[in-house]
């Protein structure tokens, strides 16, 4: 079984801040981790390798430095990793990024399950998963917390096998069935990732990461990077924060009415 | 300061202190109040390498020596030093096998403690024979292709838990410390049982049992070394294990540190924060340098053994000396800064001079170590 796993390099959220003159985030200097959320991500990823066999490739776009998130993934047990790095890709939105690694899937071609967090905590869109799902025609499934059945099909490239699994919604779950391949994304619920082993870190330090621009992809150089993305950014500021509330006190007779008083008054 | 560690060395610090970190730290309370073996970190450390890091690769391991021992158990002595003995102990019952295992003996038990499915302990100590160790009353008798061992050892760190057991037992007790003998002995081997687990002041989250062997035969193969060499594999060992119990003292008092620095910044008296106090800095940076000067000493010796060095015993027994005083000390001045908060058990400071404690006695008490360093001294000036 052949799984993608799709992760980002975020700045890590202790120390996150944004330039008051820029509105940007404030990178130098900032620690950078694997998005938490992808973090599941791996490890479900890892799990279903013990189980069915075959190997997982960790993919990520981003600038060189996200070279180090491709490694830490080797370190926990992932067997390829691919950096797509290109300067025609800088300032790709959601869109652009999606449809930019859906080529590089496409590339790959042979893999059985994609599977990405539920979204970075940076920009926190959660569009890049369904996008990519979206771009390559394949079905998707998010907020996956639980893989409930994986079933193969022996015959390589026929359309039978079949991923059943619980995805979280705001009222409880559903279960969705698809065919493979598929994209999924997953919930923290879904597991708790492991830690690095030192022969992974090892192998991870000597690991040949493969380096995709985009000569190497079959892309529309108009749908890449800043020109190929439709959202534009018009401003980014931190809102003001939010002033303490009022505490009434006294008999609750009368702090209801004084209450009604105030909300028919101020708020409504 | 910088320790010239090589990447991989430096690989096994940072990971143990990711786990002490993540893992460990978390969870160093409940273990310490309930007593409760870390079965689960031990699996933690074991899926993570780390149980093998002073075991030659073709056993399994990793293929380091003393100092990646000592790197790791300091980093999980930071966060406990009782769960971070687990594996610190299966060194100790481990070095036996590999300063004098035969090839069979070494295919045989070094493989499973390397992965980590297995741990090991080292008994020497009895009821009658802790310091005077010559004084043991644990027999062996040679029966055809058995030994067949009778007594008890006392206070055997992993008692119960372990697999695998390197015994320090008599063949000839009219020979006294010459007629002793040392046997691997398996867990589950008819005639070898535990007593009651050990209620501790400190490194509770660590067994300490009893082990009882009434007619217990052992097969011949088990034999570590010669007869008679039983002394001579418990001295080479603890000459080994020593840095270990140093790197233990170490992590301990750097811990401490670590947390009584993060408090005094925020405890506030006089209207200010007590660490704007100069007495209070002073015992800072008294504690910061001795924890250096421990560093550096034990760091220096785990790179000696390391190099094949012959003549390791004095070292040895100062790096573990001192460390294990200077632990004593640095915690007890930890407790001190914590103030009333610090003997209070809501607080963590006080389980570290509780675990400190015990690096001052075991593996050979500090009185003890003075008498190794001192006899060396003066033989030394003899010649």
């Amino acid at each position: 079984m052949n799984i993608i796993v799709c992760i980002k390099q975020v700045p890590d959220t202790v120390d996150v801040r944004i330039d008051p003159e820029t509105n940007t985030l404030v990178r130098v200097g900032v620690a950078c981790i694997i998005n938490p959320f992808d973090m599941y991500a791996i490890e479900e990823g890892l799990r279903l390798k013990d189980k069915f066999g075959g190997k997982v490739t960790v993919i990520t776009m981003g600038p060189p430095q996200a070279d180090e998130a491709l490694r830490e993934a080797i370190s926990l047990g992932a067997d390829e990793a691919i950096l797509v790095s290109d300067r025609a890709f800088a300032g790709s939105d959601t869109w652009a990024t999606s449809y930019t690694l859906a080529r590089a899937m496409h590339k790959i071609a042979d893999y059985d399950l994609i599977i990405c967090g539920k979204q970075a905590i940076d920009g926190d869109t959660a569009q890049v998963g369904p996008g990519i799902s979206a771009h390559l025609e394949i079905p998707q499934i998010t907020y996956v917390k639980k893989i409930e059945e994986l079933n193969l099909h022996s015959a390589k490239g026929i359309a039978h096998s079949v991923i059943r699994a619980e995805r979280m919604t705001e009222e409880g779950f559903e279960i969705i069935e698809s065919p493979l391949p598929c994209l999924i994304t997953v919930v923290k619920e879904i597991n708790e990732p492991r830690l690095p082993s030192l022969k992974g870190k090892m192998r991870a330090k000597k690991a040949e990461i493969k380096k995709w621009e985009a000569k190497d992809l079959d892309v529309d150089p108009a749908l890449i990077g800043l020109n190929g993305s439709p959202t534009k950014v018009v401003k980014i500021f931190t809102p003001p924060p939010r002033k303490g509330g009022q505490i009434l006190r006294g008999e609750a007779k009368e702090v209801a009415s004084k209450l009604v008083e105030l909300l028919k008054n101020e708020v409504i | 300061m910088d320790y010239l560690l090589t990447e991989e060395q430096i690989m096994i610090r940072d990971l143990a202190r990711q786990i002490a970190r993540e893992k460990i730290r978390p969870v160093a309370a409940e273990y310490d109040v309930e007593g409760k073996f870390p079965w689960d970190i031990v699996k933690i450390l074991a899926d993570s390498d780390l149980c093998g890091i002073y075991i030659e690769e073709k056993y399994g391991g990793t293929g380091g020596g003393v100092i990646e021992l000592v790197l790791a158990t300091e980093e999980l002595s930071k966060a406990c030093g009782g769960i971070s003995l687990a594996v610190a102990a299966t060194a100790l019952g481990t070095f036996p096998i590999i300063l004098f295992g035969t090839e069979e003996q070494k295919q045989k038990y070094l493989p499973d403690i390397a992965k980590g499915k297995k741990l090991a302990a080292f008994a020497l100590t009895e009821a009658g024979a802790g310091s005077d160790a010559a004084a043991i009353a644990t027999t062996a008798e040679k029966k055809g292709d058995y030994y067949v061992l009778n007594g008890t050892k006392q206070w055997i760190t992993n008692g119960g838990e372990a697999e695998v057991y390197t015994v320090i037992a008599s063949v000839d007790r009219s020979k006294g410390a010459r007629g002793a003998a040392a046997f691997i002995v398996e867990k589950g081997t008819p005639g070898f049982e535990f007593g009651k687990k050990e209620d501790k002041m400190g490194i509770r989250a660590s067994a300490t049992r009893e082990l009882v062997f009434t007619d217990c035969k052992v097969p011949k193969k088990n034999l570590l070394g010669k007869e008679g060499m039983g002394f001579i594999v418990a001295m080479k060992t603890f000459d080994q294990s020593r840095p270990g119990v140093a790197a233990q003292a170490l992590g301990i008092a750097q811990g401490a540190l670590d947390l009584t620095v993060e408090y005094v910044k925020e405890r506030k008296q006089f209207g200010k924060s007590i660490s704007s106090f100069q007495g209070v800095q002073f015992m800072l940076a008294d504690m910061a340098t001795e924890i250096e000067a421990a560093r550096a000493l034990i760091y220096a010796i785990a790179r000696m053994i390391d190099s094949g060095a012959k003549k390791i015993s004095r070292d040895s027994a100062m790096a573990k000396l001192f460390a294990s005083d200077m632990a004593m000390k640095v915690t007890t001045d930890c407790v001190q800064l914590f103030g009333g908060y610090g003997y209070m058990r809501d607080y963590p400071i006080e389980k570290y001079m509780r675990d400190a404690k015990i690096t001052q006695i075991y593996e050979g008490t500090n009185q003890i170590q003075r008498g190794v360093i001192a006899s060396s001294l003066i033989k030394e000036s003899a010649t």
